[in-house]
Parts: C-alpha cells; sequence; structure tokens
C-alpha cells in the first residue's frame, strides 16, 4: 500500500508509552505477543516524568512513589521482558483495512515506517483545555500557560514559567502546581475555581493552606490584559448556575496565568478510523475488554476516560492487552449479547460501556454533583454499596463478579440512602 | 483556637477538628478512626511534609533531576531547604534512588535518573 516506507510486522502495536502504554506492553509481551510500543516523546513514562510529587503506586506497587519513579519501574520491567519500543516516534495515521489487517504509519528519527499488525492498543492519553475553550479573551500576551506545560517547564527543563502567579481550576494538576510555583519561590494569588467546591484530590486541596493560596470558588476568569506579557486578570463571581454576576469583577495583578481547567481524551485518530465516542467521557465507547467499536482496536489510560489515579491506568493497560490477546488468537472477540450499562441517577459517566458476564469487570464511575451518605446502586441485580461521601473528583471503581452481570441492561445510580 | 481538617489518611476524608487550648490538644471530633486522629493531631502539633524539586544535571538526556527529601520535613523549615536545594548541581550518571545530597540528617533522593 505504502511501496517506498519499510514495513515493519507486529501483533500488537501499542501507540503511546505512558503508564498505560506501558502496562500494556509489559501484559501483551508476558502474553507472549510480539508487540512493538510507539512514544513520539523522547523518554518513556507520558506525563509521569514531569509529576515530581509523591503520591503514585500506593494500589499498584503497595508503595508512595513519586511519577519519575514509578515510569522508571514499569520502563525497568520493560527493558528486562525485551519489551521493542521506539521513542521519537510520532504516529501519522492508523488504517484498519480487516479485522486482523491494520497499519500504523510513523515517523521517527530514522524515517518513516509502516507497521503492520492485527490488533492496536491506543494509549495516547490526553489533551488540557486551553484558555480559549474556557471563554478567556484580551491580549494575546506572553505568560498563558497549561497546567501541564508550566509542568513541562519547570520539573523537566528546570525553567520557571513566572514569579506572580494566578491559576484558573482546582483540579489537582492545577492545586500540584500551586505547590510547585509556592516552593520555588514564586506568589501564587489565587487559584480560581467556577464550581462552587473544590475540583481536587482532598490531599491535593491542603495545598492551598499549606502555601496560605487562596481559593475563590464559583469564579471565573474572563479577561487577560497586558502589553506583551501578562500584567492584570479580570475575575468575575458566576452564580448556582454558573453564570456572570454584573458588578462582581474585580482585578488580579500577575505576571503568568495558568489554565488548568480539566483534561479531554486525545481520539483524534480514532474518531478518524470511526471509533464510536462516548460524549460523557470524551472517549471511546468500549466493551469489557477495552475494545473499541472498531473490532481489534483496544483504549486504555486517559484516552479512555481521564483518570485520577495512575493504578487504574495500569489496570486498564493490562485489562486490554489481555483483551488483544483474545482478539489475535481468536481472529476476533466472539459476538454475543452483550449487557449495556447504564447510567442512573447522579451518575455522569461510567466505563466499560457493555459487558460480556464471562469475566469479573471493574467499572469506572463518576458521579455529576457531591453528595453525602448515598448508596451505589445496581437495582437489576439488587447490588448496593454504602458511601459516606462522592464527589465528581474522585472517580468511583468497582468489581461486578461474572455472574452478576446478566440481562439486558444494569443501571448503575448513586442516591441518598 | 479549633483547626479544622479535611481528613485525607483515605477516601473517606471525615471533617475533622482539633480544639487546641494553652498549645495542648484538649480534643479531636470526627474522625472515624484511630488514624486519622493521630494524622490531625500532628498536622496541629507538628506538620511535615515530604519535599520534591528539581535540580540542574550536567551532561544527562534531560537538563534536570527530581529530587524528594526521603522522610517527612517540618513545614516550616520548608522555605530553609528550598534554599539548600536550589544550590545543588549534580553530574550525570545519576540513578533513580540515589542519595544526592544530605541536609539536616535528611537525606535528599533522586527520583528520576540522568
Amino acid at each position: 500500500m505504502f511501496p517506498r516506507i519499510p514495513m515493519l510486522n507486529y501483533d500488537l502495536v501499542v501507540i503511546g508509552g505512558g503508564p498505560a502504554g506501558m502496562a500494556a506492553a509489559i501484559r501483551a509481551k508476558e502474553l507472549g505477543l510480539k508487540v512493538l510500543l510507539l512514544d513520539e516523546n523522547d523518554y518513556l513514562g507520558g506525563i509521569l516524568p514531569q509529576c515530581i510529587h509523591p503520591g503514585f503506586g500506593l494500589h499498584h506497587f503497595k508503595e508512595e512513589l513519586t511519577g519519575p519513579e514509578f515510569a522508571s519501574r514499569l520502563a525497568k520491567k520493560m527493558v528486562e521482558l525485551g519489551v521493542e519500543y521506539r521513542t521519537a516516534a510520532r504516529v501519522m495515521e492508523i488504517k484498519n483495512y480487516s479485522d486482523l489487517e491494520k497499519v500504523v504509519i510513523f515517523t521517527s528519527p530514522s524515517g518513516a515506517y509502516q507497521v503492520w499488525t492485527k490488533a492496536i492498543i491506543y494509549t495516547a492519553g490526553a489533551r488540557e483545555r486551553h484558555a480559549f475553550e474556557i471563554g478567556i479573551v484580551g491580549d494575546r500576551v506572553a505568560g498563558i500557560y497549561t497546567a501541564g506545560e508550566a509542568q513541562t517547564l519547570m520539573d523537566i527543563y528546570g525553567i520557571m514559567p513566572g514569579r506572580e502567579v494566578v491559576i484558573v481550576g482546582s483540579g489537582d494538576v492545577g492545586l500540584i502546581m500551586a505547590r510547585r510555583f509556592a516552593l520555588e519561590g514564586a506568589k501564587v494569588k489565587a487559584v480560581i475555581e467556577l464550581m462552587p467546591y473544590p475540583g481536587g484530590l482532598a490531599r491535593n486541596v491542603m495545598i492551598l493552606r499549606d502555601f496560605n493560596i487562596p481559593l475563590y470558588l464559583s469564579h471565573k476568569v474572563v479577561e487577560v490584559r497586558g502589553s506583551g506579557r501578562v500584567e492584570r486578570v479580570k475575575v468575575v463571581k458566576v452564580d448556582e448556575n454558573l453564570r456572570e454576576i454584573p458588578g462582581s469583577e474585580f482585578w488580579i495583578s500577575c505576571d503568568t496565568l495558568i489554565i488548568s481547567a480539566g483534561l479531554v481524551p486525545s481520539v483524534k485518530k480514532l474518531k478518524k478510523i470511526g471509533v464510536e465516542i462516548d460524549t460523557a467521557t470524551g472517549g471511546p465507547v468500549v466493551n469489557d475488554r477495552l475494545e473499541t467499536s472498531v473490532p481489534g482496536i483496544f483504549v486504555a489510560g486517559n484516552s479512555l476516560l481521564i483518570n485520577d489515579l495512575v493504578d487504574y491506568v495500569v489496570e486498564q493497560g493490562e485489562v486490554a492487552s489481555e483483551g488483544a490477546k483474545e482478539f489475535i488468537e481468536n481472529g476476533g472477540i466472539e459476538s454475543r449479547k452483550w449487557v449495556k450499562v447504564e447510567k442512573g441517577e447522579n451518575v455522569r459517566l461510567v466505563v466499560p460501556h457493555y459487558l460480556s458476564g464471562d469475566r469479573d469487570v471493574y467499572l469506572y464511575l463518576r458521579v455529576s454533583r457531591p453528595m453525602e451518605e448515598v448508596e451505589l446502586r445496581i437495582p437489576e441485580i439488587g447490588r448496593k454499596i454504602k458511601l459516606p461521601v462522592v464527589k465528581p473528583a474522585e472517580m468511583l471503581r468497582i468489581k461486578l463478579k461474572a455472574e452478576e452481570i446478566q440481562g439486558e441492561k444494569l443501571t448503575v445510580e448513586v442516591v441518598k440512602a | 483556637m479549633i483547626y479544622r481538617f479535611t481528613c485525607i489518611v483515605c477516601p473517606l476524608s471525615c471533617a475533622i477538628e482539633v480544639e487546641v487550648e494553652n498549645g495542648k490538644v484538649k480534643e479531636v471530633r470526627g474522625c472515624t478512626c484511630p488514624r486519622g486522629e493521630e494524622w490531625a493531631i500532628g498536622e496541629v502539633t507538628n506538620p511535615k511534609r515530604v519535599i520534591m524539586s528539581v535540580v540542574p544535571v550536567e551532561g544527562g538526556a534531560l537538563p534536570t533531576v527530581s529530587v524528594k527529601t526521603a522522610e517527612p520535613v517540618p513545614k516550616e523549615k520548608i522555605p530553609e531547604l528550598m534554599k539548600f536545594l536550589a544550590k545543588i548541581k549534580l553530574k550525570a550518571p545519576v540513578e533513580v534512588g540515589q542519595v544526592v545530597a544530605e541536609w539536616n540528617g535528611i537525606k535528599i533522593v533522586a527520583t528520576r535518573g540522568a
């Protein structure tokens, strides 16, 4: 098909060398598959090498690690097992010719290649929402970064992006960057949160108290002003419907604006080959093998749904690999009547979307709004789990046994106990 | 004086109140386990944090090595520690887990190699 491009042959190509991809490649190699992992960065690990704070791996490694340590453990395992990988390898296109004939075209310092493969696990992570997507207008000035960009500058390259900082969004990345800026001697003047509650895990919200950083809930940044560099930002209060309250505006002077407005799964290349997307997660619709609507294309990690814990990302990578193994051996995942997972009361998203009932499965879900003293219920099978508190910021993960998975559908709801 | 915390020991996120009188903890309310109580008292009497930063490295694939303190550091000592970390310069090779410096008996450990 591409006669001048050198051809490689594998059972499985893993696209993305973050924790999901590395875990998938490791598991695939253990399962005896001929696997190739591709990553566009110069180093393995995805975003982990820049997440230098502790808090990773409590579930997977049973000890608390920093991001780079977590990544280096997975990388070491890959090397020990002899998993083939290429860094600085940018995937240009995925082609799906038939169930067991797929092509991944990538460029690299040694040229372009086409890889013929039977299955693909897509673990390309997520992208950050930027200032334009959250309605910030004003001057086009230097000093506006996403939280991840600031993190790359500071914690990979050792460059301080600014000295007087306003952070938009109180999600985990925003709070973690607030701490990094404060630790390195910058003045964090405010964290501005649109919602009436903080967006991050409780342990990260504590950072604000540690460094005396003011948190403005129910506020948003609407405008940036400066000549050449950010000089000030306009903040406005919002009502319960998130509408701006006239007359509530005030200005904060700063030289840097950090946008931490959430992540969106990177699925452009999957959409191109017709993978069905769930508008709630922003990631693909999947079955319990984490296979997308295109047979033999699997997905894991933040490309599947935005996770808070790397441990679950690793788990998803492994599940996808086991699915890929079954797919390759049987020439497809056997067709069956799938049990559909439906969203009930106060459930914003739930993954996977379709269950087979031939295996135990983890459901990952998020609620729409915070609630206390609730029960997570699946009425069709009489399952009830008491939870003292649920928050949109904290993903819930529940295990369903194979024998519980039956009928037309299972509805997951979170209701007052 | 009453200090209020959201407990971070486990995902229950208990709302804890610690009442302090004359510099002594008088009462801890809102905990549902002893670990939470211990944590909350520590937060009032001697809060400590594991601290992370990056230090420049010569001859590595990336220009910095990330580091952490091998144990939690008293909160009020953090600015002093950061000034110490700002002076460190390393040369490759650096292994993950290598002790690259020591400050007041606390080991500074590389978390990313070079």
